[in-house]
């Protein structure tokens, strides 16, 4: 069995005396996605919070390719190479499609203090840029702000951004909200080519996406993983139909 | 001797931060509340001075000019939200910082225009205006210990206000959640004026308190507004309780600061020398006391919402 | 975007009516006028610098009159040393006073940005209304300082009794130290412009937008903004710097908190975040002043009234309402 590049364990956190999470053991192998569902609630933002870092975990600890990472912030855990997606977009607004991917092309190489040299005029970051625009089928509307372009789109210029970040890992918080069966059905597609570039740990309320994709899944209840397994493992798992498969089909 | 002359200061110290809690809890009730940032917060505290003074050189007596800058206050506060402020609690601070800032502008020259250039002078009532003999026979004027004392009184009052009565509930119910009290039938346009009213008024009543101990004149509360700032920013924002605290602190601070620095500095350096150095020093402690609590603590000793 | 050639065809108009009223002024021998428009110049300058970090990256300073101040005192103080020869130290080696404008201004740039430094390393810890407080409070922290400091005048402030000197030009000359003002100014400019679009002003304008999305993607925020807080602490402090020789005369006052307010209104007058919007807001400013104070000496109550008529009813500034909506890429 391949080192895992990501594990979760014993990873805990309160918030008074709600526990979100409780306990989690999780790991992300190279070229998997391992989904993570679980009903309403059940802490799975929380838990992707944790491994990127916007929340600090109150107990366990989370291991980068054999690397404790608990103590790094948010911004030395994305330089490492761990790249989220939002659940709602989150872009900059007055910049175009292009100029967002471009920012995360700049931000990956760590390039702030650039004076004179103009960025539209900055050949490789445009290269850059228009390829993963064009991977997600965007390209045609590079120079169009991001805040005239669709919902669906903007979903789609979360996934360039992450890409031109070139990450190790992918913590996506449910991708395809609100694309429709068409997108999701694109998405579907490129993420899974998408997984032999580095894995990815999916959070996702499309059931049938997670089903098509996930090579491993976990299920949240409670800001506890109540089973784990493959698509029909979990299928048939009578603790996960009680807890949360036999809600959504009520 | 020295001990009492200590006792003095610490007591000057206190009848400060009275003050500067006056104008703080008005300003952090008015950002809990609503959110906005008010600089014109000053010119209200320089209203009640100037009516106080107008009004009790008129009638020759101070509780009458005191009972009219508090009405004047409150009800030019009222005046300016309902004509002004209202507009502000949707816009960013930046538009916030810059109408009040325009009010300001506007009343200073108001008041210039109406009172001229020239400061006015407020005598303390009779009764209060010869020194008590404290506890030790220190001799303390009893005008400036009738301030402390009243100022810990409003302190206690809006306490109570803001705990035990229906207005401090709904006070409390929109630090807490502004949606939440619309939703809750609360006539919420009513309540802001109130608020804002009621924290015009504490200003107006510190204005005309400390109008006669200094002189009145223009742009006198624009100083005491920035130190107002400063205890917001060390007792956390929104917290009347922060505000109380970090105002006896700041008053302390910065008047044991001023009389002890240079007295200290005397023991290393010659004395003018130490004089002048002590002086400059004394007058960053506050500030420096802020960014010492930055530091350690950026969201204030007592923040709001935890 | 024709809207945004209009702004750019717009700005290069103001620059030449900025350049061509002195002139006109010098040849119809109003030498007052010229040095209006330097003071107006200058203040346009000092907007420039507040304006990286309020336009550009969203950081409402109230405190930089304490940057145009440090830069004033900066030139005052090594200019008076050059005055009574008087070295400014001694030991652990010999600094004496100049009269070199550039060694002055450089000077001055690196008092306001190292100012800058540690008040924004501090402020910055803090964001919305208390970053506004906390910029005024240390703004005047400084304002007393200087005021009761004794060895530079205190309250009295600080003369300059000769202009200081820059090689090839008479700066005693109005047009001359207009012209050298309105240089500096227009570098800046074409320097902020090139920033604006080049990897720093477009982190600096990311942060503004979404911190959240900066910082997820392995970026700063805090320390952006700290160098964008630095850089227009140095331009302000620039402008102030020029300002102690325009008037020959540093004092306090240049530190008060009227003064952060009244850059700060440079800006909303002219257009937030417009390259020109300060030197069009200072312009204003400086006709309004020149045109109401010599009518009334309550000019500032229809200052406050204009502004506040400007924050409530038009909100984009003069460039706002003439070039439209901004644009960026």
């Amino acid at each position: 069995m391949t080192e895992p590049v990501l594990a979760l364990s014993g990873l805990s956190k309160s918030f008074g005396a709600l526990k979100v999470t409780d306990g989690v053991e999780l790991d992300l192998r190279p070229g998997e996605i391992h989904a993570l569902i679980g009903p309403n609630g059940a802490g799975k933002s929380s838990l992707i919070k944790l491994v990127a870092g916007e929340l600090t975990a109150d107990a366990g600890s989370i291991r980068f390719d054999g690397r404790e990472i608990s103590d790094l912030d948010q911004i030395e855990r994305a330089r490492l190479g761990l790249t989220r997606t939002f659940q709602v977009s989150s872009l900059i607004p007055e910049f175009s499609a292009r100029g967002n991917v471009m920012f995360a092309a700049q931000a990956r190489r760590r390039s702030i203090f650039g004076f004179f040299r103009q960025v539209s005029r900055d050949r490789e970051l445009i290269d850059e840029a228009m390829a993963a625009l064009d991977r997600v089928g965007l390209a045609s509307r590079a120079s169009v702000r991001v805040s005239e372009l669709s919902h669906g789109e903007k979903r789609l210029l979360e996934i360039a951004m992450a890409l031109a970040m070139r990450p190790r890992i992918f913590l996506m918080d449910e991708p395809m909200a609100g694309l429709g069966h068409e997108g999701s059905q694109k998405l579907i597609g490129f993420l899974d080519q998408l997984r032999s570039e580095a894995p990815i740990l999916l959070i996702e309320h499309d059931m049938d996406a997670v089903f098509q994709l996930a090579d491993r899944i976990s299920v949240l209840v409670a800001g506890k993983i109540i089973a784990r397994g493959n698509a029909d493992e979990i299928r048939n798992d009578p603790e996960v139909r009680t807890a949360y498969l036999g809600e959504d089909a009520a | 001797m020295t001990v009492a002359l200590f006792l003095e200061q610490i007591l000057n110290g206190l009848q400060l931060g009275v003050m500067l809690f006056l104008m703080a809890a008005g300003l952090t009730l008015i950002f809990g509340v609503m959110g906005l940032i008010n600089l014109a917060h000053g010119s209200l505290f320089m209203v009640g001075g100037f009516v106080c003074a107008a009004v009790a050189a008129w009638t020759g007596s101070f509780w009458i000019g005191l009972a009219a800058s508090l009405a004047a206050a409150a009800a030019l506060g009222a005046l300016v939200e309902i004509t002004v402020i209202r507009r502000l609690y949707d816009r960013d601070h930046l538009d916030q910082v810059l109408a009040t800032f325009a009010l300001v502008l506007m009343f200073s020259e108001g008041t210039r225009f109406v009172f001229g250039s020239f400061p006015l002078y407020l005598d303390p009532p009779a009764f209060l205006s010869g020194p008590v003999t404290l506890p030790g026979g220190l001799p303390y004027p009893a005008y400036r210990l009738a301030i402390i004392i009243a100022g810990l009184a409003v302190a206690a009052g809006l306490g109570l206000l803001i705990s035990r009565t229906r207005l401090g509930m709904q006070i409390r119910a929109g630090e807490a959640d502004r949606e939440m009290i619309a939703a809750l039938g609360v006539d919420i346009r009513f309540l802001y004026t109130v608020v804002f009213a009621l924290g015009a008024a504490l200003a107006g009543f510190a204005g005309a308190l400390i109008g006669a101990i200094q002189s009145v004149q223009i742009g006198m509360g624009e100083p005491v507004l920035i130190l107002a700032f400063v205890v917001i920013v060390i007792g956390g924002i929104g917290s009347i309780r922060g505000a109380l605290v970090a105002a006896l602190i700041v008053g302390l601070v910065d008047t044991l600061g001023r009389f002890l620095l240079p007295t200290l500095l005397a023991g290393v350096m010659e004395a003018s020398a130490a004089r002048g150095v002590g002086s400059a020093i004394a007058s960053m402690l506050i500030y420096l006391l802020m960014a010492v609590v930055l530091v350690f603590k950026p969201k204030g000793l007592f923040p709001a919402n935890a | 975007m024709p809207e945004f050639v209009t702004e750019h065809r717009l700005n290069i108009l103001l620059a030449l009516i900025l350049l061509g009223g002195p002139l006109v002024a010098h040849y119809a021998d109003e030498p007052f006028l010229v040095t209006l428009a330097t003071r107006a110049t200058i203040l346009a300058l000092a907007g420039v610098g507040l304006n990286i970090a309020l336009g550009l990256g969203g950081l409402v300073s109230f405190g930089h009159a304490a940057f145009f101040g440090l830069g004033g005192y900066a030139v005052g103080i090594l200019a008076s040393h050059h005055q009574n020869y008087e070295p400014l130290m001694t030991s652990p080696f010999v600094i004496n006073g100049t009269n070199q404008m550039l060694v002055l201004w450089l000077v001055a740039i690196i008092v306001s940005g190292l100012a800058a430094l540690v008040i924004g390393a501090l402020s910055l810890r803090t964001s919305g209304v208390y970053f506004i407080m906390i910029t005024l409070a240390f703004a005047q922290m400084i304002y007393y300082f200087a005021i009761s400091w004794p060895a530079y005048g205190g309250e009295d402030g600080l003369s300059i009794y000769v202009r200081n000197a820059f090689p090839g030009v008479n700066t005693l000359r109005p047009l001359d130290f207009f012209l050298l003002c309105y240089a500096v100014l227009i570098v800046v400019l074409i320097a902020q412009w090139k920033m604006t679009g080049a990897r720093f002003g477009i982190a600096l304008q990311a942060v503004r937008q979404n911190e959240g999305r900066v910082a997820a993607l392995g970026l700063s925020p805090y320390k952006i903004r700290l160098a964008a807080f630095v850089i227009s602490g140095m331009v302000t402090g620039l402008a102030g710097a020029l300002y102690a020789d325009l008037n020959r005369f540093v004092s306090p006052s240049m530190m008060s908190w009227h003064l952060s307010g009244e850059i700060m209104v440079f800006i909303i007058l002219g257009g937030v975040a417009r390259l020109f919007g300060p030197v069009v807001g200072a312009c204003l400013f400086v006709l309004f002043e020149h045109a109401f104070g010599s009518v009334t000496e309550h000019w500032q109550f229809f200052l406050g009234a204009a502004l506040l008529a400007v924050v409530l009813f038009a909100r984009g500034g003069f460039i706002g309402l003439v070039a439209g909506r901004v644009r960026h890429d």
